[in-house]
């Protein structure tokens, strides 16, 4: 279902203020797998995965997917954002905003409820989840209506171990179910462990670009050295 | 349950009413006489006439009548009336009823206005004994013309009193409030003063000079000025109050064993 | 009519006209405020601005202007609705629907920094936005509304001048307790106040409870 690859970027600038907080960038997405956004703080990462999603505004170049349907992109943010509702209520929301049918909307949240491990909240308001809890809502709700790509922005952040490990296997599963995944990390570990392909990214602009393995084990750019070696790279 | 609803609407909205209904204004003096709580009952039950009253100053009354807002009025300040008459706003004015105006003041009267020889001396003394303050209504009403017309007979200028006159631009109750608030001397209509609920240390001072004599007039509105204005309504009760039925419930009107008006009106 | 029975009378009415302004201003004020909050428009700040400086709008003035308005020598004259309490309800819609815009917008501007991207990434149409923010906010709405409520019982200016106070008429409790303090009958001006006191203390305790209900979820 990933008929709307490639994905082209060409040229493409952000202006914040006054300063370039990304570009030019040219990049091109392939239809398959699992895209990973590497690079240190404040290296555009954020700006990036918004400009391909379509939600920020872009001063220079272009975005174009081969066969753009809004409806089948999802993004799930850093810090998730509930709906002041019941949890079972957050998930349904998408669906309901495509007036899908009662009965239909009932089994998919209860499949999803299921699957993330939060059936017996369902009547609990979203807000009171713990930070794992809702990210991996987040993530359910993001997928709910079954997009072609799901973004991520640093989905396990803010999370403890546990956590993450939860949400690492739940995104592996969607991968492998077909979902393309393109998603920032700060976890190299987590880079490794779910990247098909990588993207390194330094002041705004497209260092490296390739295939996880090569990349990491023999990077072509002193800076991708330095910053896989941990040093702070600005 | 629709039926229900649209009863309850119905019910809830309802202005509906099968007696003719018109408008007056008329004074708070007039309101506060309580006579109106005498006159209402008897002219629904004559007339089967559902009396709505705006109780507003003279000057209100008088704005109300000239936009064509009310059907008749009642006040009490013939030159005013005569103007208004004038103007084409009344069809005409006629007298019902008067009743008269007393000037009230602190208990200790250290003015000795209670002595006076007439209304103008009263409120000379006031003034010369600086003990108490004045206080007026100070809003154009007809009590208010009739105090200052009483000034000017005793020639006076009320501007050069400074803080002894305490103007409060507000109606009889309020002015008589603050008059107990301040302790100080007043000019009132009598119905308004035996009325008030609150006289303090107050009391009643001089009355009975001619001048204070304070005549009330109804004026129906001129019905030119627009479609709704029920002058039908208006002369059928002018001829009401100036019936035999209408001068024996005012003269027999008292408060605390005390007349308050005197009915004198003529044929027309 | 026993005093009883003339209480009785004027409290329904002072109920009837608030509750019915209160509805009116509501309904144009939600979605006014919210709309607000989630549509860029070039004069935006300025009507904004606007509707907050008319909170300050003294409630006597919008009686006079009303008058002018209903009066029959006025624009609108031919209505006949001066002195009925629908004239006294227009006035007080006027007096409190800035009131309520102003807060409803304040309260969705504030849900809105919080749900903007995830609606936007959604992909949810204008109407859609308002919706939600209007439903997941209802609580702040209450309180908007509330406060509108309480500008508008113990309002008197403005409906003694469109209403004219008369009895069985016009004559509610905040122009009633007018009426008395003018005669000097303060004791029965005191209770006509207290009565006023304990219907709007009423009327916020079931508005609290009702959003306290909902905090358990179970709206």
């Amino acid at each position: 279902m990933t008929a709307a690859f490639p994905l082209i970027l060409s040229g493409v600038q952000v202006r914040r203020q006054g300063k370039t907080v990304l570009g030019p960038v040219d990049l091109t997405l392939s239809a398959n797998g699992t895209t990973i956004i590497v690079g240190p703080n404040g290296s555009g990462k954020t700006t990036l995965l918004r400009v391909m999603h379509g939600i920020e505004r872009i001063r220079v170049g272009g975005v174009v997917w081969e066969n753009d349907d809004p409806a089948k992109h999802a993004f799930v943010f850093q810090t998730p954002i509930m709906l002041r509702r019941t949890v079972a209520e957050n998930l349904a929301y998408p669906l309901m905003l495509l007036k899908t049918p009662k009965d239909q909307i009932d089994l998919a949240v209860d499949h999803w409820l299921g699957r993330i491990g939060l059936d017996s909240s369902r009547g609990g308001q979203a807000t009171r989840l713990s930070g794992g809890e809702r990210q991996k809502l987040a993530i359910a709700r993001a997928l709910i209506r079954k997009p072609d790509v799901l973004f991520l922005d640093e989905p396990s952040a803010n999370l403890d171990g546990h956590a993450t490990r939860e949400i690492e296997a739940l995104l592996h599963e969607v991968a492998n179910a077909g979902t393309r995944l393109v998603m920032a990390t700060h976890d190299m570990g987590q880079a490794r462990r779910l990247a098909n392909d990588v993207v390194f990214l330094l002041n705004g602009r497209v260092h490296e670009y390739g295939p996880v393995e090569p990349l990491f084990t023999t990077p072509s750019t002193l800076e991708l050295m330095a910053f896989l070696r941990g040093d702070i790279v600005s | 349950m629709n039926r229900a609803l649209i009863i309850l609407i119905t019910v809830f909205c309802a202005q509906v009413s099968i007696a003719d209904v018109m408008r007056v204004a008329v004074t708070t003096s007039f309101e506060n006489s309580g006579l109106a709580d005498v006159l209402l009952p008897a002219i629904k039950d004559d007339l089967d006439l559902d009396v709505q009253l705006l109780v507003v100053g003279t000057g209100q009354a008088l704005r109300l009548g000239e936009a064509g807002d009310v059907d008749a009025i009642l006040v009490h300040s013939k030159a005013a009336e005569e103007a208004f008459v004038a103007a084409g706003h009344g069809t005409h004015r006629r007298e019902i009823m008067y009743n008269d105006f007393v000037v009230v003041g602190p208990k200790s009267d250290g003015a000795g206005a209670g002595a006076a020889a007439n209304a103008a001396d009263a409120l000379g003394r006031i003034v010369a004994a600086d003990r108490a303050p004045f206080v007026s209504r100070g809003d154009d009403s007809g009590t208010h013309k009739a105090e200052l017309a009483i000034w000017t007979l005793a020639g006076i200028d009320i501007a050069d009193l400074g803080l002894r006159y305490q103007s409060v631009g507000a109606g009889m109750g309020a002015a008589l409030n603050t008059a107990v608030g301040l302790n100080a001397y007043v000019f009132s209509d009598r119905a308004s003063w035996l009325n008030f609920g609150n006289k303090g240390g107050l009391v009643l001072l001089y009355q009975g000079d001619p001048a204070l004599f304070n005549q009330y007039a109804y004026l129906p509105i001129n019905p030119s000025k627009n479609s709704h204005i029920r002058n039908d309504l208006a002369i059928q009760l002018e001829g009401w109050l100036t019936s035999q039925k209408a001068s024996t419930l005012i003269d027999d009107y008292q408060i605390a064993g005390e007349k308050l008006f005197t009915f004198n009106a003529s044929s027309p | 009519m026993s005093i009883d029975e003339e209480l009785w009378e004027i409290s329904l009415r002072s109920l009837r006209v608030t509750l019915t302004a209160l509805l009116i201003a509501s309904i144009i004020a939600i979605p006014l405020g919210t709309y607000l909050a989630v549509q860029r428009f070039r004069c935006r700040r300025f009507v904004i601005s606007i509707i907050n400086a008319l909170m300050g709008l003294p409630p006597v003035v919008v009686g006079l202007v009303v008058y002018i308005m209903l009066s029959r020598s006025g624009p609108f004259g031919v209505l006949n609705l001066l002195f009925t309490p629908t004239a006294m309800i227009i006035a007080q819609v006027i007096i409190i629907t800035p009131v309520i815009a102003s807060i409803a917008h304040q309260s969705m501007r504030e849900l809105w920094a919080e749900y903007h991207d995830l609606l936007i990434s959604l992909n949810t149409s204008k109407w859609q936005r308002i919706l939600t923010l209007i439903h997941d906010g209802r609580r702040n709405l209450l309180t908007a509304a509330l406060a509108g409520f309480g500008r508008a019982i113990g309002e008197v200016g403005a409906i003694m001048i469109v209403g004219g106070n008369i009895d069985h008429v016009s004559r509610v409790l905040t122009t009633a307790i007018a009426l008395e303090t003018g005669k000097g009958d303060f004791v029965l001006a005191m209770g006509l106040g207290f009565v006023l006191i304990g219907i709007s203390i009423l009327v916020n305790l079931a508005i609290h409870t009702l959003t306290r209900t909902e905090r358990e979820g179970r709206w």
